[in-house]
């Protein structure tokens, strides 16, 4: 039988879930225009008051917030109450390599908490549950989230963070978790070292977890499901909107449940910003409308998503959103990082010797994440010894890491190898078909 | 007396080496002597012909990377020892040799190597200084 968390919100009746949706959008709305200098010059420049926000209908009144807003704004320029409500901060990287900065209010946090024991309970977590936590503790928000909804329902939480994969095992094996989240790749990195120190999925007690941050396929969820011998469950969030937990599977399996109580989502054409008829594929925007500290509104995710109305065997109304299908921007998401193309032209050129002709190769073996930057040697670069080569090719690559904090493989190719043309796909080939 | 040797980039792709001595051999350019570096993800070719400003015009219409860099050619005397007392002298003068390769030529009494120094001027002063036998210009270009 389908478990819920708080059936009286995940269960409620369309007309009244947007009576609620429309009385908190009205309230944050004002909030926002009195307290955020941006969102009031926004509205103002659009010439809509909070006055004219009178229900959900109004929604497509209000200006668009983008990932760049919170660069602009960097560090606290978006929050919308005094730091002495703050209680916390998560952060996470953006395009130059500068990060964007969010906030939480105790009730943000007691909010995010309920929004992921909501999905744990419907993965089928309760309170005699083990919950093993491998997402990142830190200024990451996968760690943190996913604890504090576990703590909630009363699971006994185990910290454990990511790395030492051995190590994960035997706490796995010692502790008796049987709910574990991660990233999915993480989960398949598990499970091969899991076969390599010959533990089997029979002497774990996992029968659960929940996946996300990063993209992935039904072939790895089957994977996932069969290496571990568990229920493989995706979760859906990001950190300018609040972190995992935004949306959440049910039983179904068959797209995540959207906490619409909290958040509105929209779905638009990203060119030209128009709201698109329901079951329409295009840009997912949220505006989350019980938020305190960090209340963004019309935010455009960038996410490629459709959703899906209508009554779901799990007895949730909340709305349903697919996988997301792809980006509208050029972000990449490698070993669970986003990676942004133009990172990596700033990388080169601000070594001075590159040439910022470049294209990057993503593909998946193994179910890890690989990432090669072809790099076109310029002259200046150039000379007769082995040596030189390595040691430019040596530069390039640590340059690379302490930007994007992840590793790449790079190579040198000749000149003019790499084709020349407008747009991303010149930049970019991801193998990896993760949609 | 200096050799001018050229470099050139080829990336690790079936084909690229087989490209490179191709223009050269449709410009008419003779390699006199080649070494090719090798590392997983790319090589450098390095050639002495018998027309470099010839060779270093078409490589560079073509759109290649390259350099060019002064080599030694030294004569050595064919029999055993002959090397190591060439390597012994640039040793005693702190000249490191980065790199060296055979030069082919048809006299049988003597091998002819080309090397690659880290100081090139001291190099070829030491090894003239030593009455070493010096591979000239001539030799190797067309005049």
């Amino acid at each position: 039988m389908e478990r819920y968390w708080n059936a009286e919100m995940e269960c409620m009746d369309r007309d009244s879930l947007e009576t609620l949706q429309s009385y908190r959008l009205m309230r944050t709305v004002r909030r926002v225009y009195d307290n955020v200098p941006l969102y009031r010059e926004r509205m103002d420049a659009a010439g809509v008051k909070p006055e004219d926000i009178r229900s959900i209908k109004d929604l497509h009144k209000l200006p668009f917030t983008y990932k760049q807003d919170l660069r602009d704004t960097y560090p606290y320029g978006l929050f919308a109450v005094p730091m002495n409500q703050v209680v916390r901060v998560h952060a996470s990287s953006g395009t130059t390599g500068k990060k964007i900065v969010v906030g939480y209010t105790a009730n943000d946090l007691d909010m995010w908490s309920e929004c992921c024991a909501r999905a744990l309970t419907a993965a089928g977590a309760d309170n005699t549950d083990f919950m093993h936590v491998s997402y990142g503790y830190g200024l990451f928000t996968g760690g943190f989230g996913v604890h504090g909804g576990a703590e909630k329902v009363g699971m006994t939480v185990i910290p454990v963070s990511t790395g030492n994969s051995k190590q994960q095992i035997n706490v796995l094996k010692d502790f008796g978790s049987t709910f574990i989240c991660c990233t999915p790749s993480y989960a398949l990195s598990l499970a091969e070292t899991m076969a390599e120190m010959g533990v089997t999925k029979d002497d774990i007690k996992l029968r659960a977890g929940l996946f996300g941050a990063e993209p992935w396929t039904e072939e790895m969820r089957r994977d996932i499901e069969q290496k571990l011998g568990i229920k493989a469950m995706d979760i859906y969030g990001l950190t300018e909107i609040m972190g995992p937990g935004v949306a959440f599977e049910c039983s179904e399996q068959t797209g995540m449940h959207i906490n619409e109580d909290h958040f509105i989502p929209e779905i638009i054409d990203p060119d030209t910003g128009e709201v698109l008829p329901e079951g329409a594929q295009g840009e997912l925007v949220f505006t989350c409308i019980s938020k305190e500290a960090f209340p963004m509104l019309r935010y455009r995710t960038r996410d490629i998503v459709t959703l899906e109305r209508g009554v779901c065997s799990c007895g949730r109304t909340f709305v349903k959103m697919k996988k997301p299908a792809g980006r509208s921007d050029d972000m990449l998401i490698i070993r669970g990082v986003n990676v942004f193309p133009s990172q990596i032209e700033s990388v080169l050129l601000s070594l001075g010797n590159t040439a910022p002709y470049y294209q990057i190769i993503v593909d998946r073996v193994n179910n890890n994440d690989t990432f090669e930057i072809q790099v076109e040697i310029s002259p200046d670069m150039f000379t007769d010894t082995v040596g030189n080569l390595e040691e430019q090719t040596k530069r390039i690559r640590e340059a690379v890491h302490t930007t994007l904090g992840i590793q790449a493989k790079i190579t040198l190719v000749e000149p003019k190898s790499i084709p020349r043309a407008e747009g991303k796909s010149v930049h970019v080939i991801d193998r990896r078909k993760l949609h | 007396m200096f050799i001018r040797q050229i470099s050139i980039f080829i990336e690790n792709r079936p084909g690229r080496l087989a490209a490179v001595t191709q223009l050269l051999g449709d410009a008419g350019i003779d390699i006199r002597s080649l070494s090719l570096a090798d590392t997983k993800d790319f090589g450098i070719l390095r050639l002495i012909v018998n027309k470099p400003d010839m060779a270093i015009g078409v490589l560079k219409d073509a759109g290649c990377t390259i350099t060019v860099t002064n080599v030694v050619g030294v004569k050595i005397p064919d029999r055993p020892g002959g090397l190591a007392e060439i390597l012994q002298i640039l040793n005693r003068a702190d000249v490191n040799v980065e790199y060296m390769y055979a030069f082919v030529n048809r006299s049988s009494d003597r091998a002819d190597v080309i090397f690659r120094m880290d100081n090139e001027e001291k190099g070829l002063r030491v090894l003239q200084e030593n009455e070493v036998a010096i591979l000239s210009c001539d030799e190797v270009y067309d005049s």
